[in-house]
């Protein structure tokens, strides 16, 4: 009996019941093992969280289902046939459809332009009106909605990340990928998104979901795979017998803290003072209305908002990125409104952009290139008008250890990294020197939490060393637990300041209530 | 000094315009920046003239014109695409390439008499418009008819087909067009061959229609750079391209008939009576050129229709951040 019974065992591991089962996948890439003998499964109308740190393979992996990358070895079934991809064509044909963690639209094509891509169906005449009511009627079955006829660089990320549903659920897409979908959400959104997979998985289709958020992870999957330097720690174990301190510690593989230990006191001088700036954003359009806000020395002064709301202009206004209409903006004493970038490096501003890409690096230069690029004028790096090749890359390869950025060495260009390992690159450049003012712009965002606790832990360490910190966040639990002081922006005005962390008041700021209009209302009730 | 002889003789001429402006487009459109339009013009004109003289048929000749132009457009195609390398110095090579072959090639073609042309008539009808039917309508070459059709069919074509929405996906954000599975490669290498077509006919239109005959570089005259500025001015669209085309075919007709008359709006004429200044009246049909590009370009950055998003980048398979 006994032998029976685990020879049924091992039949059920060689057959796949599954809809994709992937064994055995092995990838690499020139110095990565990015996949190292990989298994996964995904079952019907499930949702499989895939879990792991910064660099674990977790997108190289769904590259691979997805018919982007071909796997070196391993063997991939769906639906209990083999199956081999060329390309993404031939997985779609498969009924496999991913969403990627960059958006692969068309910006100045419709919506229902960028669904009809690369389809045989129209065959010549494009006749847009039909195929928009088609899309208008898809949209509408699984409350993805989004306007077929709008321009894609007319919508907000949320959107876009509903044409990119929608142009997988066109194709028949009956497995459907999602790399870290909620990174670029704003909360509401994310709400938005969760009742839409449910309504999908409802229909029968299987989803996988790339996180690292574990609450999101907790709340929307049925079962979660994690992995960790390109192995697989844990395989398909279920949302129900798992904890959030336990997959952090699946990820990690040691305790994560998830709130950091900040110690009280004093702020120093005033060190950013800004006052009634007014500007645009890339439209053309007002995106700031008279702000004024200031950060002292040794403090952490957080900016709340829902994304939009003029976080990206105000900042880009402080470090010399975009011009202010009206309004100052002093540091350290020193008026710099409308200089360029180059005053305020001299004053000691550090800047961790949003866009890690294009503004926070140089995707085609190396490391050492990226993390000298603001003191390659500087002994002994910079000598005159040479720099010194040697002294660079022994700098680079200092700080390459000294924030773990995990890279096969430091010459490679580092548009090859992970997203995370790209973050660590920009803070060691701009944290490294100590700055008299940094602001830091999500900077948490798409690190797992190993990596967020060791950023947060960084910036903490900025705050006892006496710069002054301006942390531009969505994530209001990190916000509260870093930041002494909480600003609030809706529209491009401040809504008021909280010193005593009252998520209530913030909340209701950042949907645009006006500070006094809270306490009025206050008092109201208490009569 | 006749409005409409000279708005005829400006759509008889910018018809080769029309033409080159048109392939750029659609190479533009493709994400390639072909700069060697007047070299592919010059291949064009001599191939189209000294075959139609062999053939003695001026439809073969334009048939070998434009398959000339764009075979050599290929070596564009395979340098740019193949070999990712900078489309700005392999165009600028490419023109000093079709010129050079044009110009040993086309040796002594200037002395050939009794070459067919391409045959003028009337439109029944339409001809008889007064005033339009004169301009448009009356005289001209077969090829300015086709030039007519060209336009709204490159428009249909781009913004209300399968394939143009295909083609004007890949100019913009070529790896979501490789994600669906479609060639990036194939589509650009053929994109840069109509190019290379249109910028044939276009030389054949000068040489077997508009001033016929083969005169080394005089006979495109820098018309193929013009092609290239106007494609600005255009912002990508064919029917702005049509205007610019007949406009500035209009300004080189018009500052040829103001030397004519000794007396100009009432007062001296001083072209008249100074040849010399002949060379500035020249000069003035590509200052418009300059001037217009620079209004055009401003307005395409107000209007926000800029350029194909990825004009001038090689696309790199699985290269991260776009
Ligand atoms: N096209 C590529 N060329 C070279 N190396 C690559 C390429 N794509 C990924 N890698 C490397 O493979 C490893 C795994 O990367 P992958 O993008 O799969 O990580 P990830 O788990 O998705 O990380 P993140 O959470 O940061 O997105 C990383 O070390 C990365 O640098
Ligand atoms: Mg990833």
């Amino acid at each position: 009996m006994e032998m029976v019974s685990t020879m049924d065992q091992e039949n059920e591991v060689r057959e796949c019941r599954n809809v994709v089962c992937m064994r055995g996948i092995v990838k690499h890439f020139p110095g990565v093992l990015a996949n190292d003998h990989v298994d996964f499964e995904l079952r019907e109308g499930e949702v499989h969280a895939l879990l792991g740190e910064n660099g674990a393979g977790k997108s190289t992996l769904m590259n691979i289902l997805a018919g982007l990358y071909r796997q070196d070895e391993g063997l991939i079934e769906v639906n209990g046939k083999e199956v081999k991809f060329n390309s993404p064509r031939d997985a779609i044909a498969a009924g496999i459809g991913m969403v990627h963690q960059h958006f692969m639209l068309v910006p100045s094509q419709s919506v229902t332009e960028n669904i009809l891509l690369g389809l045989s169906e129209p065959r010549f005449r494009l006749n847009l009106p039909h195929y928009d009511a088609v899309v208008a009627q898809m949209a509408e079955e699984y409350g993805l909605h989004v306007d077929p006829r709008a321009k894609i660089w007319q919508l907000s990320v949320g959107e876009q990340q509903r044409v990119e549903l929608l142009k997988m659920l066109y194709r028949g897409a009956e497995i459907l990928i999602m790399d870290e979908p909620t990174a670029v959400l704003a909360p509401s959104e994310i709400d938005d998104l969760f009742v839409t997979l449910r309504a999908m998985t409802q229909k029968g289709k299987s989803i996988t979901f790339i996180s690292h958020k574990l609450h999101e992870v907790m709340a929307i999957s049925n079962r979660v795979t994690v992995l960790r330097k390109g192995k697989v720690t844990s395989s398909g174990i279920n949302i129900a017998d798992t904890s959030r301190a336990g997959l952090a510690n699946l990820m990690v593989g040691r305790e994560v803290v998830f709130r950091v230990d900040k110690n009280e006191q004093e702020p120093g001088d005033v060190i950013l003072s800004v006052d009634n700036i007014h500007a645009e954003n890339n439209k053309g359009l007002k995106a700031l209305n008279g702000i004024t806000l200031n950060v002292r020395a040794g403090e952490i002064v957080g900016l709340a908002g829902v994304a939009g709301n003029g976080q990206r202009e105000l900042a880009d206004v402080i470090t010399g990125l975009r011009k202010a209409s009206e309004g100052q903006v002093i540091i350290g004493g020193e008026d710099i409104t409308n200089l360029s970038p180059k005053a305020g490096i001299r004053k000691g501003v550090s800047h961790i952009p949003e866009d890690r890409t294009h503004v926070g690096t140089a995707p085609n230069l190396s490391v050492t290139d990226n993390v000298i690029m603001k003191n390659y004028t500087e002994e002994p790096i910079g000598k005159g008008w040479m720099v010194n090749d040697t002294a660079a890359t022994k700098y680079a390869r200092e700080l390459k250890k000294a924030f773990d950025i995990i890279v096969p060495n430091v010459h490679t260009s580092v548009r090859l990294l992970s997203g995370g390992n790209l973050q660590k690159v920009i803070l060691a450049r701009e944290i490294s020197k100590k700055p008299e003012l940094l602001i830091a712009m999500q900077p948490t965002r798409g690190l797992d939490v190993g990596a967020i606790e060791g950023v947060q832990r960084l910036l903490l360490l900025q705050r006892e060393a006496g710069s002054a910190v301006l942390l531009v966040s969505e994530e209001l639990e990190e916000l509260l637990s870093l930041s002494d002081r909480i600003y609030v922006i809706y529209e491009g005005e401040i809504m008021g300041e909280v010193a005593d962390g009252d998520i209530e008041k913030i909340g209701l700021m950042m949907t645009g209530m006006q500070m006094e209009d809270i306490r009025l209302q206050g008092e109201k009730s208490n009569e | 000094m006749n409005l409409a002889i000279i708005l005829q003789a400006g759509v008889a001429t910018g018809t080769a315009l029309l033409f080159a402006t048109l392939g750029e487009i659609l190479t533009e459109r493709s994400g390639i920046l072909n700069l060697g339009v007047e070299g592919m013009m010059l291949l064009g004109a001599m191939t189209s003239y000294a075959m139609s003289n062999k053939f003695g048929n001026p439809w073969i000749g334009i048939l070998f014109g434009m398959l000339a132009a764009g075979l050599v457009s290929q070596v564009h195609a395979f340098i740019t695409v193949t070999l990712q390398a900078d489309q700005v110095v392999s165009g600028l090579s490419l023109n000093f390439l079709a010129t050079g072959i044009s110009l040993v090639l086309g040796e002594g073609l200037n002395s050939l008499v009794g070459v067919p042309l391409i045959p003028k008539f009337d439109i029944p009808l339409l001809s008889q418009i007064p005033f339009i039917g004169d301009v448009f309508f009356a005289g001209h070459s077969a090829l300015v008819y086709v030039g007519y059709l060209m336009v709204p069919l490159a428009w249909y074509f781009i913004n209300r087909t399968r394939p143009g929405m295909h083609l004007r996906a890949v100019g913009e954000y070529p790896s979501a067009v490789d994600a669906q599975g479609i060639n990036v490669f194939g589509m650009r290498y053929f994109y840069i061959f109509v190019g290379g077509l249109l910028a044939g006919l276009g030389g054949a239109a000068i040489s077997l229609a508009i001033s016929p005959g083969f005169f080394a570089e005089k006979t495109t005259s820098g018309q193929g750079w013009i092609a290239v500025g106007l494609v600005i001015f255009a912002q990508w669209n064919p029917i702005r391209a049509a205007f610019g085309g007949y406009i500035f075919g209009a300004l080189r007709r018009l500052v040829l008939d103001i030397q004519g008359p000794m007396l100009l709006l009432g007062f001296a004429n001083p072209f008249y009576y100074n040849p010399y200044y002949g060379f500035f009246l020249k000069m003035l049909p590509y200052a418009f050129t300059v001037i217009v590009l620079i209004i055009g370009s401003r307005e395409a950055n107000r209007k926000r229709v800029g350029s194909p998003a990825a004009l001038g980048l090689p696309y790199i398979r699985g290269q991260r951040g776009l």
